[in-house]
């Protein structure tokens, strides 16, 4: 099956979002620096911030006779312009097909430069873009990091600490992630955190490499801590089922961290909507002995009170729901809460397990008759509603699917990524009790509008 | 910010700083890089420009404006046209992130007009392709993309996986196109990230492709005989080229083909019919404007109709080449017509935007064109470079010949054209070009960016992000001209980067109505308080003593 309007990206991109969440490090591709160059005008334009990104700048000569050399003049070059703490290399296409063993290239250079002060850490992820979607390079990047620093050896004390693993979302949700951890009095290493780094203030003065970041002994004290907790549910598992296939197991941050140092891993949904917020409230209620905070509970009452307020404008509502696959269970967990109907979730991430997840999270809730596709194009979100004689109130996802709101009349939520069409990417509000009181204003007001707009009267009272 | 009276140095003070500046900034870098760098910046000299180093592969490790070969051909030569499908062959990544840019604009005549620029069509190539080979699935795309569309011509671009496993698809265009038939038109192009040095490389390759594929198959002379033209170089940045187009009308300049802005495969392949190519962007397109004189006896001239005295300059240049009184007559009276309103904006503005400074970093002309509109602002542009120009670009075509052609070069396929049979057609005597070459015309001919910038300015070739950070730094700019790159970087600095690659919201730029849009937008930008307040109140001492004066 070939591919008309996609939804998903490349792995590498992933990677580099996830590269960004670790205090003084500089992303490096390995490959063709048409992809650094394509990568962070696409990650640019979404969160309007700088997003540096290296190339080993790969030619045709390198093709034939391994990158070796650029990789090295490259981290030469990285150092002498930035010297960042970390230099986070992902493959690309190019390395991958002519089979460059990056480890390998790490070893040497360190061997080479043995005994040298300030030499940065370097870690390596394989992203080969032919292989799963931005998701699993995301993921993956994570999980090499990880790999590379956790040793329990950070400074903080073991068990004291859990490990928050956040997965793709926005600056602004890391925020409000770390803001419950703290209302909590949870210690706890979130990872990656680009809150800072893909989300800066004006800074007068230009810093080479942003302030922010999971800082490296934070990583290190992974491997030390109580436990994991990690969201979303499919996370990179796409890397081990159906078309993609991988000679290498496959896994998450916190499952390879429960196996190497025995820390518990627990794993929740993206924390959207009431249920699955509760879900992760609960797991820290658990794992801190501590019960939920006053705040949280007057949040959750009024995000209640809001619904009840709110509910018959979208009641029965149809919305179309796409995106990453972990986000795309999360938002159908919130429209089913809220009473929309979805007739689609649709993502174009292959893990296999969008289905049963969905059945898991939602249990009796399921709505059986919404139409499910995994590693699918927007042309076929399209045909399969055509299909079906169905014709949406909503969508719900990123900014591609633009085109066929448009084509059918409808309005957008829009969430997830690419944001291109709106400022405030950066800032998408949509975890927690609060996050789930934006994202359910936007749906209502997104259908009145609708209604207003398309009404022949001009009801300023709806 | 700095004040302005600091900034308007005399002629030679400015010289020696940005001399220094060179020499501090080439310090800074490991020895064999410094003397690769130092090579690449120059200070201008618009009598005898000096030699640049150009199109030279970019350092690794050092981050480049710079794309690929692949975006060079599909994203730039062949984005803009609509009726084509344009198939990415290769992982999904390369295909995504070049679908329906700003850069993409087109208007179709009616709604039957085929407009294929909102899909991206990709072979989303698997690791078992990569394994078992691609080509079979890139044949199952063509039969998908064709089944859906109909459209009269298929393009294949490579990705670099494509030419690692050896696809060949030039083959399967070949194959295809006899499995399909009733004439449909499809053809490759061998556009792999990894070749050529940037995205230079593949406009270098989508212009053979188009000379060989699409150019002068439709032989039917339709709409006027007189005043032919085709423009050579207008991506229809920001719509640059509906308003080209308007002026062209107006003037009564049938324009037969843009390469590529706003553009139909019909459009290239009639446009040997034309009888005056005019080029814009000499980097990406002056190897379809060689071929077709070669081939079909076509004139070429560059053009800058960026700019509101370079666009008067370009119709003028049109009815000389014609010229008959009667286009004469015509562009002169739109030009004083259109003048009127560009007259009254450009004085507005230049109440703000006069004497101050500007910097300018992209593409293969752009940082030349744009001068034009600062020089009409009152602006200096201090400091200019490409991202993928050559040395003629900066040093003017005379050095063609000096060029040396390296490893990079030569793995682009180098087509050689020869006069075509029946369609060579000298559009004018050896005298009559004599005698306009005698009145200043001069064909064949681009004298680069140096030649217009003042003597003693910065010029610097693909400018790396560490230089740029320092250039900033050091001069405080009033508007940076560059792209979504280099846009925040620059801005959280405190200095306004206008981006021109896509224009951001602006545009269009070209033409009389686009000059007054850049006036507007440089005057809002030079103009913005904002920067201001990047320093709270209390974070000034003032503040702290008012604050506890009772």
């Amino acid at each position: 099956m070939t591919s008309v309007n996609a939804c998903k990206q490349c792995a590498p991109l992933g990677a580099c979002v996830a590269f960004k969440g670790i205090e003084g490090a500089l992303p490096m591709l390995h490959g063709s620096q048409g992809c650094a160059t394509y990568i962070r005008r696409y990650l640019i334009s979404h969160f309007r911030e700088p997003v540096d990104v290296a190339s080993s700048s790969l030619g045709e000569e390198a093709t034939i006779f391994g990158g070796g050399r650029n990789f090295s003049v490259g981290i030469d070059n990285i150092i002498s312009q930035y010297r960042p703490k970390v230099i986070a290399i992902a493959s690309t296409c190019l390395s991958e097909t002519i089979g460059e063993d990056v480890q390998r290239l790490i070893g040497e250079y360190r061997a080479a430069h043995r005994g040298e002060v300030g030499l940065p850490e370097m870690l390596f992820a394989s992203t080969p873009s032919y292989q799963g979607t931005h998701c699993e390079g995301f993921h993956e990047a994570v999980c090499a990091a990880v790999k590379a620093l956790a040793n329990g050896r950070g400074g903080k004390a073991a068990g004291r600490h859990i490990n928050l693993f956040c997965s793709f979302v926005s600056p602004e949700d890391i925020r409000h992630l770390k803001e419950i951890l703290a209302d909590w009095g949870v210690s706890a290493v979130v990872f990656p955190d680009y809150s800072d780094t893909l989300d800066g203030g004006s800074w007068g003065a230009y810093r080479r490499i942003p302030e922010g970041g999971t800082p490296l002994e934070a990583i290190r004290s992974c491997a030390c801590a109580s436990a994991s907790v990690e969201l979303g549910y499919i996370l990179n598992a796409g890397g081990r089922s159906g078309r993609v296939r991988r000679n290498v197991a496959v896994q998450s941050a916190g499952e390879y961290l429960q196996g190497a140092f025995g820390v518990a891993c627990r794993r929740t949904g993206l924390p959207v909507g009431v249920g699955e917020t509760d879900k992760l409230l609960r797991l820290l209620a658990q794992l801190s002995g501590k019960p939920v905070p006053e705040k949280y509970r007057r949040q959750r009452s009024r995000l209640l009170d809001l619904y009840a307020d709110g509910h018959k404008y979208v009641s029965m509502k149809k919305a179309v729901i796409y995106g990453e696959e972990d986000l795309a269970v999360a938002l159908v967990a919130f429209a089913v809460e809220v009473g929309i109907k979805p007739v689609l979730c649709a993502t174009g991430g292959e893990s296999g397990k969008l289905q049963e997840t969905l059945r898991e999270t939602l249990g009796e809730t399921y709505p059986e008759e919404m139409a499910v596709g995994q590693g699918m194009t927007f042309e076929q979100m399209e045909a399969t509603l055509q299909a079906a004689g169905v014709r949406p109130d909503l969508l719900i996802g990123n900014s591609k699917g633009y085109y066929i709101a448009r084509r059918l009349d409808v309005p957008i939520v829009r969430v997830g990524f690419p944001i291109h069409d709106r400022i405030g990417a950066q800032r998408c509000r949509l975890l927690g009790y609060e996050g789930t009181t934006i994202l359910f204003e936007q749906a209502v007001n997104a259908l009145l509008d609708d209604r207003q707009r398309k009404s022949p009267v001009g009801y300023k009272y709806m | 910010m700095i004040d302005e009276k600091d900034k308007l140095k005399d002629a030679d003070t400015l010289t020696a700083e940005l001399q220094e500046f060179r020499d501090e900034v080439v310090a800074k870098y490991p020895k064999k890089v410094a003397k690769k760098r130092a090579r690449g910046i120059v200070l201008s000299d618009p009598s005898t420009p000096p030699e640049i180093q150009a199109n030279v592969r970019t350092i690794p490790g050092i981050i480049t404006q710079r794309g690929c070969t692949y975006a060079g051909c599909k994203g730039v030569v062949l984005g803009p046209t609509r009726d084509i499908v344009n198939i990415t062959h290769g992982p999904i990544g390369c295909g995504f992130y070049s679908w329906l840019t700003r850069r993409n604009q087109t208007r179709p005549t009616s709604d039957s007009d085929a407009n294929f620029i909102p899909y991206c069509f990709s072979t989303d190539m698997q690791d078992s392709n990569i394994v078992f080979g691609g080509e079979e699935k890139l044949k199952q795309a063509i039969r998908e993309a064709y089944a859906l569309f109909h459209p009269k011509a298929i393009a294949i671009f490579s990705t670099c996986p494509v030419g690692l496993i050896g696809d060949d698809v030039h083959r399967v265009a070949r194959h295809m196109m006899e499995e399909i038939g009733g004439g449909i038109n499809i053809f490759g192009f061998s556009c792999e990230g990894y070749r050529g040095v940037s995205q230079s490389a593949g406009h270098h390759i989508a212009n053979n492709g188009l000379f060989k594929n699409l150019i002068g198959r439709d032989d039917e002379v339709r709409g006027s005989l007189k005043y032919r033209v085709n423009l050579l170089g207008e991506y229809n940045i920001g719509g640059d080229a509906f308003e080209l187009e308007r002026i062209f009308e107006k003037c009564g300049v049938n324009l037969l083909a843009s390469f590529s802005g706003n553009s139909t495969i019909q459009k290239f392949e009639n446009a040997h019919t034309a009888d005056l190519n005019m080029v814009m962007c000499h980097r990406s397109i002056n190897y379809v404007a060689e071929m077709m004189e070669t081939a079909f006896g076509i004139p070429w001239i560059k053009v800058q109709p960026i700019g509101a005295r370079s666009t008067a300059k370009m119709l003028r240049k049109i009815a000389q080449y014609f010229g008959e009184q009667e286009l004469t007559d015509r562009v002169e009276a739109v030009i004083a017509e259109e003048m009127a309103a560009v007259d009254a904006a450009r004085e507005k503005a230049r109440r703000r935007t006069a004497g101050k400074l500007a910097m300018l970093f992209v593409g293969g002309s752009r940082a030349h064109h744009y001068q034009d509109l600062f020089e009409e602002l009152g602006m200096t542009t201090v400091a200019a470079g490409y991202e993928f120009g050559h040395r003629d670009d900066y040093e003017g075509r005379r050095v063609i010949p000096s060029i040396q052609i390296d490893a990079d070069s030569r793995n682009i396929e180098e087509i050689t054209v020869s006069r075509d049979a029946t369609r060579y057609r000298p559009r004018k005597t050896e005298e009559e070009l004599k005698a306009l070459e005698a009145d200043g015309m001069e064909f064949n001919e681009y004298h680069g960016l140096m030649s217009q910038m003042e003597k003693g300015m910065l010029v610097i070739d693909d400018l790396s992000h560490y230089e740029m950070e320092k250039l900033v730094e050091k001069y405080h700019p009033d508007v940076f001209c560059a792209g979504i790159k280099e846009k925040f970087c620059v801005q959280k600095m405190g200095i306004p980067l206008k981006q021109l690659h896509n224009y951001d919201v602006g545009g269009p730029y070209a033409g009389f109505r686009g000059a007054i849009n850049f006036y507007k937008d440089i005057e809002m930008m030079v103009g913005a308080t904002i920067w201001k307040e990047v320093k709270a109140p209390w974070e000034s001492e003032d503040f702290v003593e008012a604050t506890y004066v009772y």
